[in-house]
């Protein structure tokens, strides 16, 4: 089927949203076996919650020194 | 205090950074004297004391920008010239069939700890512990802000190359905060 992806597949794609846009079959895909799947959300989550905790980071370094001994 | 005291005392916080991006001690010393040269010899560029970091930080990006690329050739070994020089990245984390081994753990709702100097250290950490090429490719992303075709410009790497390197980066970061950050929160004790 064109549109079914392993978990191993899944996570790949949710890994490389990070640094490309994906096509529009691999979207699909991608939000398709996100809907059925019970693992990869949690996998996705975890991403998520990197990209969000990198952000923090970049934001961290740029405060005063007292603020980060 | 005088001007200069203060871009001085920032040398080993601007350090910390060029150590974790350069992956090389005489790069990283390099692009921090460059730094703290170029703020002295234009300290009224800089007007807002409080934002001494901010400004101080911004010449860095670009002073460790300039190293990089003068250094390409040797922060790119040639080896990582085909991207299958080693074993499949997701190999401990899939089955044969692409079944997870282990679900993911659910890393709850972190915001607040996000905030923490505790966790910012440990993703710090786990950012050092990259191996070399991959902790430099990883760091232009996410903390030179460099998108993805200038990293493959500046390295002259292909794209092909630099989404498994990158690959490669995130998961062994996602794997090492679930080790000692998450994992550690919300798995229960037996």
């Amino acid at each position: 089927m064109m549109l079914r992806r392993t978990c191993k597949e899944a996570s790949a794609l949710i890994l490389a949203r990070e640094d490309r846009a994906l096509s529009l079959p691999d979207r699909t895909a991608l939000r398709l076996h996100l809907w059925m799947c019970g693992a990869c959300p949690r996998f996705e989550h975890q991403v998520l919650t990197m990209r969000a905790a990198l952000r923090q980071w970049r934001h961290q370094m740029h405060e005063d020194a007292s603020d980060n001994p | 205090m005088p001007i200069e005291h203060e871009i001085a005392e920032q040398r080993s916080y601007l350090m910390r950074y060029a150590r974790l991006q350069l992956r090389n001690e005489a790069w990283a010393e390099d692009a921090v004297s460059d730094t703290l040269l170029a703020a002295l010899a234009k300290p009224q560029a800089f007007g807002n004391r409080s934002q001494l970091k901010t400004w101080l930080v911004g010449i860095l990006k670009h002073k460790v920008i300039d190293l990089l690329r003068l250094h390409a050739r040797d922060a790119l070994p040639a080896g990582l010239a085909s991207p299958n020089n080693d074993e499949d990245p997701d190999a401990s984390l899939c089955a044969d069939n692409g079944h997870f081994l282990h679900p993911p753990s659910d890393w709850g709702n972190p915001e607040q700890s996000l905030h923490t100097q505790q966790f910012l250290l440990v993703l710090e950490a786990c950012t050092d512990r990259l191996p070399p090429v991959m902790g430099r490719v990883f760091l232009m992303r996410e903390w030179l802000e460099l998108s993805c075709e200038d990293i493959c410009k500046e390295l002259n790497l292909s794209s092909t190359n630099l989404y498994v390197q990158l690959h490669r980066a995130r998961q062994r970061l996602r794997e090492c905060l679930d080790l000692n950050w998450f994992g550690t929160q919300t798995r229960t004790p037996t």
